[in-house]
């Protein structure tokens, strides 16, 4: 049983003629950390929305193909059934915080399924804790940093204690300090408690260091699908699809033009250090007597 | 290169901010002390952590908010002499979100909205409206809602609504955010455009790449305060101080800091310039 299971998906919303997913096949394991990459418009967002029943259920349509959420038919269940199963974090943070302080904002959620106060307790303690923001329980989170914004709605969606988090465009308001923290919270909750992630972004940066597979999205489809490795080597066709390269790929791909017979493929910082440091000593060394 | 007027550094000089402090209703201090000259033709970029307060002082440079203590001088007045709209046909200040600014019913409503209320003959307001229009790249959608456009098309029409008021400055608040790619290269397109045309450019953004690509000086705000003005090369070269200020090097700035044994300076911009000492051999002989 998969995390998500999308064959042949193609969806439209009521009143309009275009379809915003138009054959979308994408398979998310559980425990994957999986980023959407794409233009605006390349249905991104419509797959986030359509992982935890958003569509079609507040936002009807013409839904068409196999979409299953942890084996079960998106089709046939509502979305606060997928709400135990699926944490939804949005753009901007502060279009999802409403409470007086950042407990009461965490707890929200399992207050609603009428979890004992004992429980409740923990998990928000639990779920402040993963995201490092412990003892800020009676903060207002209108105080807070872009980024502790962020990371207090994502605690609000884990009290819920899901199997997934999808996450649209969780760095948009956030500063480089910002975007990192939120980052390495993610790749925490896989690596240590399986969480499955799955995430749209625009820039590549991230998908390249934090990401198990990249999905690159045009048009309502997934035309690739890997590692990073093997879908974010080639900053041109990026770039044509609309997503922002990895800015050292840029570097591997001049070199590559350039040195002949040299073989650059990096995509991170470190890589690069690597694998110049390695070509460039070699070839000092080559070259003298 | 921008071509730069000769001048006398007093006419030289469109913004000029002294010991500007802002504090909100309730005590919060956004701006603790600030000083900043800002010259005809710069391209800058303020950058910092979220709550370093460039937004606020955005806003206290067109007199959206007052300075609570200390002067903002523009073209020589001080803004406690100058309205909203007196100072709105200098300073042209695109919102962060152009949602805040887009209200009417067309592109050409929206953008006309701006010199019409400043006074303008109709026929200057058709021929600026037209104007902003073309240069924005908005001909093609100019009859239809703002709100049925992208989000890359509302920011360029909050921008052309800002043109038609003819600032001689524009500040643009994080106008890339939420663009994807394609998008972003356009609207920088136009931004750039701008600069060479001989506007004055004060972009507000997180995006270091960006900041490493279009902008000639840089602006790093922390706590209320400017801790480091210079050009865009020096201002990935100080680590720590980026860090405090919640700021983190693009990362082909990085990679030339640990390529600085190879003989990368560590000034290096882009991924062309990189290449280019590494091909040049400098490295090799160090």
């Amino acid at each position: 049983m998969r995390a998500l299971d999308l064959q042949d998906v193609r969806f439209k919303h009521r009143g309009s003629d275009h379809w915003a997913l138009d054959g979308v096949s994408l398979q998310v394991e559980k425990g994957e950390f999986v980023t959407l990459l794409g233009s605006n418009g390349s249905g991104k967002s419509t797959i986030c929305m359509l992982s935890n029943g958003l569509i079609p259920h507040a936002l009807p349509g013409d839904l068409q193909g196999k979409t299953e959420i942890f084996g079960f038919d998106v089709k046939e269940h509502s979305v606060a059934e997928f709400s135990t199963k699926v944490g939804m974090v949005f753009q901007e943070p502060e279009s999802q915080l409403f409470c007086m302080s950042v407990e009461e904002e965490v707890a929200f959620g399992p207050e609603n399924l009428a979890v004992p106060r004992e429980e409740l307790r923990e998990r928000v303690e639990w779920a402040l804790e993963l995201v490092g923001m412990k003892g800020y329980n009676d903060r207002s989170p209108f105080s807070l940093s872009g980024g502790q914004k962020q990371r207090v709605a994502i605690a609000a969606a884990l009290s819920m204690r899901p199997d997934m988090l999808v996450l649209d465009e969780p760095a948009y308001a956030l500063d480089p300090v910002g975007r990192v923290e939120l980052y390495q919270v993610l790749r925490q909750l896989k690596e240590q408690h399986g969480m499955t992630v799955l995430l749209a972004e625009c820039d590549s940066e991230e998908a390249a260091k934090y990401s198990d597979k990249a999905a690159l999205m045009k048009d309502g489809r997934v035309i690739s699908y890997g590692t990073p490795r093997e879908v974010l080597k080639d900053p041109e066709r990026l770039r044509s699809l609309g997503i922002i390269p990895p800015q050292v790929s840029e570097v591997s791909a001049l070199l590559k033009e350039r040195l002949e017979g040299s073989n650059f493929s990096f995509i991170s910082v470190d890589e690069a250090e690597r694998s110049i440091k390695e070509k460039f000593t070699n070839r000092k060394r080559g070259r003298e007597p | 290169m921008i071509p730069r007027v000769p001048a006398s550094v007093d006419q030289d000089k469109i913004i000029s901010v002294h010991g500007l402090k802002f504090v909100y209703d309730g005590g919060v201090q956004a701006l603790a002390g600030l000083n900043l000259d800002v010259r005809r033709g710069d391209y800058l970029a303020i950058v910092g952590g979220n709550g370093s307060g460039k937004t606020t002082l955005a806003k206290n440079l067109n007199g959206l908010l007052r300075p609570t203590s200390g002067s903002v001088i523009i073209n020589g007045t001080s803004t406690s002499e100058l309205t909203v709209a007196e100072l709105a046909k200098v300073i042209g200040y695109a919102f962060q979100n152009p949602d805040h600014q887009l209200f009417c019913s067309s592109v050409v409503e929206e953008v006309r909205f701006g010199p019409l209320n400043l006074g303008y003959s109709e026929a200057e307001v058709a021929k600026k409206t037209e104007l902003s229009i073309e240069a924005m790249d908005l001909s093609a959608v100019k009859d239809q809602p703002p709100f049925s456009l992208t989000l890359g098309e509302r920011r360029r029409v909050s921008i052309a609504s800002v043109m038609a008021m003819d600032p001689q400055v524009f500040i643009l608040d994080e106008p890339t955010t939420g663009l994807d790619a394609r998008e972003t290269d356009d609207l920088m397109d136009s931004i750039d455009r701008l600069n060479l045309d001989g506007h004055t450019v004060v972009l507000i953004t997180h995006d270091m790449k960006l900041v490493a690509k279009h902008a000639k000086r840089v602006v790093v705000m922390s706590e209320g305060r400017i801790v480091l003005d210079s050009d865009p090369g020096g201002v990935f070269t100080d680590l720590e101080l980026l860090l405090r200020s919640k700021l983190v090097p693009p990362p082909v700035s990085q990679l030339a800091h640990r390529l600085s044994s190879l003989g990368v300076p560590r000034e290096v911009l882009s991924p062309e310039e990189l290449v280019f000492h590494l091909m040049s051999g400098r490295g090799a002989r160090r």
